[in-house]
């Protein structure tokens, strides 16, 4: 607890009221929006609006496309999630490990965090593309091997790997950053029990790396549904047949493209409560994140 | 620690090169698809060694997506996030942590819960508050009867407008509402001990004065820090731009990128210029990257310690 | 060059009191050791002098003028931290020249006064240095040096050496008094050290729960502690304590295990029956033949100091302790007579543990 304040509180609130201005404006007023249109149903911009109660969400969840655009986004997640965290983990214990060329491997499997959704995107979409580059071999020898174009299952998977490999270096760089933590006197100890290396990650490393392992979850969750649309604007555009139509693209083209801003901000309302459940769950395990002693 | 384990030695470096491997190998066929000429890129099978088309592919997307002005926006929409997340994350972290008044707490959690909610979730009121920034206070005005008031009074009508649609500024602004870098500050803030503080006031130095004297010097590294990872954010923005900036003179790189190939349901059957696409891809990606590569340091401070 | 008045002065934290209506001159120029066990309320009652902590109730006059309200940098304070608070940015120089960089003072003339005072403590060859590259030693002398270069009226030492090696500690105590008896400032000094307090102080403040106990010099509060509690934190080794009464017939105290100690026949007069716990000093006593001394103890283990040795004895699981030259080694559990003679017995009241002194009345410390 800090005991030593300034006192001229005038200055307080002159060096906050910038945040407090923009975030007003930019975050509370917009989702304040989101709530009032989402109970409303209103003309873009002008004209009337009309209280409507939960009608948007009623027709909304009797909505079959809605609900696959929720399951193929459940789906996305969970498997974006499992790509990337499995990886990343095995990656980062062996990295761990800080065998020489420790620091080229880390710089190596750094970088891909940098890159643009739609620069990773134009990539797959080029690497997977069935009429040129690698993967047009692929079905040279078999025909209609693989069609991400024409079908919704292959397009799928195309953006699932491309949204995995986009998250593998966070991932990758908390649980390096989580096994570094873990005092090294808890290994040499689990070394002097007689543990080998591949035992003491079994035994001592996964199990104190379990907080940083339920934080990367939940954001990595959270991430899939929330930052996908630069992937699939690139990729797929939501097709074919609206195979891709995850969440937020969703939103995007029902209030965008069709105009329809009741219905995009009841399913931005949804998202929003998605979003926060998951951040509330977050906040429970956060707490535990760095315990040693 | 001094173990002899030759087997698992050798399958750690495996490992380790599989997933390096698997990480790079997309980009390296990006290289090669930019460094061929079309045919080269569309010949079966694949050729996999880069050619010499290069610096010709480079030239040719950088003049079909006139990136010179995309970049130099983007480079403007990136620097500007990440100084305005800077003084604005510093200035309200100084405030909450220095000062001991009673809306301490609630100012907060009134930044503290924007970390909840991205802006694509908000995407769609966001773009309305965009298109008139001074819609809230329209509003709030309306609501309140001053609007009428004045208009009954003066016969003024009140129409607060300025909007920020092919902007800079309304670019940057949504992107710097939210409170990434005031938790890196107010974490960074908590750990400087309370007798610095007090040798400061001892000193005779006020608040302002310890703010520019002693913190702002204390977290350089702070901001390096956060700067890496804004310069990122901001350099790789894409849902925003493209829905707010109509003028090509304001577009940025990654929105043009993609415009770079056409829409895969409506391509008419062209093939698209994969050769020019995956040239302007490359050298979209390249200098988040190789920020990230320079200030790795930095970056991976600022990454774990902002929680996103 | 300033006294110091603190007036009935009182802090609460909340529902909880820290400083119980303190009281205490500081002449100036004097240097005052505020000595007791930590959350005694040394350090607030410092910080309030300081003006980094409110002052709840009361009053604290600098050089007669009320301070209550004023900001620290209006005080005329200066101060040295505990962990010395060097900002960690800025070279040696530019430390000890910041409170003149805050004044506005011109930078040529600045660098004049850092070099002069630095070269006073021994830092000239550090001062493009970060304090980062300096030892324990080094970085408490710039600590020193930033409090002395603003030629403050009164100095504030937060416990200064505490973070030092024993060896140091010894030195730079020394050095602190050397630059007071140059600068003769009114100086106030922390500490739950009590060797710091009895080689630093012209009269020291002993601080027990957030009052004082006693206010004395060293001499003063060796020879005549004024509370139990006093007796016993001041001295090493520690004044051994037993538990017994006054009786006028004997004119002795009866121990609880029977044996008697003389004492002024008057005192015992006038206080008969009164419960009592007495204090002997280990250095007051002597060993001597079991049964011929005051009293008999066993044995238990024998510690080498060099000079002298300290035998561990106990009275009826009472630990007691006799410190002398003449060294006996003995087994554990042997019988041994102490020799207690009457002037080297402290009374004090067993309920109130104030001293109670020949003319049989009980004081609290003594009030400037």
């Amino acid at each position: 607890m800090r005991r030593a304040y300034f006192k001229n509180n005038w200055i307080a609130a002159l060096v906050v009221a910038p945040q407090l201005l923009i975030i007003f404006i930019f975050f509370y007023w917009p989702s304040s929006q989101a709530l009032y249109w989402a109970f409303t149903l209103e003309q873009p911009w002008g004209g009337g609006n009309e209280w409507v109660g939960l009608e948007n969400f009623i027709f909304l969840l009797s909505d079959d496309r809605y609900w696959h655009s929720v399951r193929i986004s459940v789906i996305y997640a969970l498997a974006t999630t499992a790509l990337a965290m499995g990886m990343a983990l095995i990656l980062a214990l062996f990295a761990d490990r800080q065998l020489r060329g420790y620091k080229s491997f880390r710089i190596g499997l750094i970088w891909p965090y940098a890159v643009a959704a739609p620069a990773i995107g134009l990539a797959f979409r080029f690497i997977f593309n069935p009429s040129a580059g690698v993967a047009s071999y692929l079905n040279y020898a078999f025909p209609d091997l693989w069609n991400p174009v024409m079908n919704g299952s292959h397009a799928m998977t195309m953006v699932i790997i491309a949204g995995a490999w986009k998250q593998v270096s966070y991932s990758f760089i908390f649980f390096l950053a989580g096994l570094q933590a873990i005092p090294r006197s808890l290994t040499e100890a689990a070394a002097m029990d007689g543990a080998r290396p591949l035992r003491r990650m079994l035994d001592v490393q996964l199990p104190l790396l379990t907080p940083t392992f339920f934080f990367l979850l939940v954001i990595n969750i959270t991430d899939s549904f929330t930052d996908s649309f630069g992937i699939v604007d690139t990729m797929t555009s939501g097709g074919p047949a609206r195979a891709t139509n995850l969440m937020v693209y969703k939103i995007y083209e029902d209030g965008f493209r069709g105009l329809d801003y009741s219905g995009a901000a009841a399913q931005s309302i949804i998202l929003m409560v998605l979003v926060i459940a998951l951040t509330f769950i977050q906040f429970r395990y956060i707490e535990r994140r760095v315990h040693y002693t | 620690m001094i173990e002899r384990t030759p087997w698992l030695n050798f399958a750690t470096h495996a490992i380790l090169f599989t997933g390096l491997f698997i990480l790079v190998v997309p980009i390296y066929l990006v290289i090669v698809a930019a460094s061929q000429t079309l045919p080269d890129v569309m010949a079966i099978p694949a050729k996999l060694l880069p050619g010499d088309q290069l610096v010709v592919n480079i030239r040719a997307a950088w003049e079909e997506a006139e990136f010179g002005t995309k970049f130099t926006n983007t480079l403007i929409l990136a620097t500007g996030v990440v100084v305005g997340k800077i003084a604005i994350a510093a200035l309200t972290a100084f405030g909450i942590v220095f000062f001991n008044h009673r809306l301490r707490m609630p100012i907060f959690w009134m930044v503290f819960i924007t970390l909840m909610l991205p802006l694509e979730v908000r995407i769609v009121p966001t773009y309305a508050v965009a298109a008139n920034v001074l819609s809230p206070f329209q509003t709030i005005l309306d609501a309140a009867g001053i609007t009428w008031l004045i208009d009954a009074l003066t016969g003024i009508e009140v129409a607060l407008e300025w909007n920020l649609l092919n902007s800079y500024t309304g670019l940057i602004m949504p992107l710097v509402a939210t409170a990434t870098g005031t938790f890196l500050y107010r974490q960074f803030f908590l750990t400087i001990p309370d007798e610095l503080v007090e040798a400061a006031k001892m000193d005779g130095a006020g608040p302002l004065r310890f703010l520019w004297d002693i913190l702002i010097p204390l977290s350089r590294t702070n901001m390096a820090a956060l700067a890496t990872i804004m310069f990122v954010v901001g350099w790789n923005q894409y849902l925003w731009p493209l829905l707010i900036i109509t003028d090509p003179n304001y577009g940025v790189a990654a929105v043009e990128l993609s415009r770079l190939v056409p829409n895969m349901n409506t391509t008419g059957g062209d093939i698209p210029n994969w050769h020019w696409a995956m040239a302007g891809t490359l050298i979209v990606m390249l200098p988040p990257v190789a920020v990230v590569i320079f200030m790795q340091r930095w970056f991976v401070r600022g990454l774990i310690n902002t929680d996103k | 060059m300033a006294d110091i008045s603190i007036r009935e002065v009182r802090k609460s934290y909340g529902n909880d009191e820290v400083v119980h209506g303190v009281n205490l001159e500081i002449e100036s120029g004097e240097f005052v050791v505020i000595l007791g066990p930590s959350g005694c309320g040394k350090s607030t009652l410092l910080r309030m002098i300081a003006g980094l902590e409110d002052i709840s109730s009361g009053e604290i006059a600098i050089a007669d003028k009320v301070v209550n309200a004023l900001e620290p940098r209006e005080r005329g304070c200066a101060m040295v931290f505990q962990n010395y608070a060097l900002y960690p940015h800025m070279s040696v120089a530019d430390n000890i020249g910041y409170a003149l960089k805050v004044a506005g003072m011109p930078k040529a003339e600045r660098a004049e006064k850092v070099r002069q005072v630095a070269s006073s403590v021994g830092l000239e060859e550090f001062l493009d240095r970060r304090p980062g590259a300096l030892s324990g030693g080094q970085r408490q002398r710039v600590a020193m040096a930033r409090a002395i270069i603003r030629e403050p009226q009164v100095f504030l030492f937060d416990e200064p050496l505490s973070n030092l090696d024993a060896k140091l500690r010894v030195q730079m105590r020394h050095e602190i008094r050397r630059i007071h008896n140059r600068v003769r400032a009114t100086s106030v000094f922390v500490t739950h050290d009590q060797h710091e307090g009895m080689t630093l102080a012209d009269r020291m403040v002993i601080m027990n729960k957030g009052t004082i106990d006693q206010v004395g010099t060293p001499e003063q509060v060796y020879n005549a502690p004024a509370t139990a509690y006093v007796a016993g934190f001041i001295g090493s080794p520690a004044m051994n304590f037993l538990g017994g009464q006054l009786s006028a017939r004997h004119g002795a105290v009866m121990l609880e295990n029977g044996a008697m100690l003389p004492v002024d026949a008057r005192l015992a007069q006038a206080m008969d029956g009164q419960l009592v716990q007495i204090g002997v000093r280990p250095e007051a006593l002597t060993l001597c033949q079991p049964g011929t001394g005051s009293l008999t103890a066993t044995f238990e283990f024998y510690e080498e100091l060099g000079s002298e040795g300290l035998h561990h004895l106990k009275i009826e699981d009472v630990p007691f302790s006799v410190l002398s030259e003449t060294k006996m080694r003995l087994e554990e559990g042997t019988e041994i007579g102490v020799i207690i003679p009457q002037e080297a017995l402290h009374i004090f009241g067993a309920e109130t543990g104030r001293r109670i002194d020949t003319a049989g009345t009980a004081r609290i410390g003594v009030m400037a």
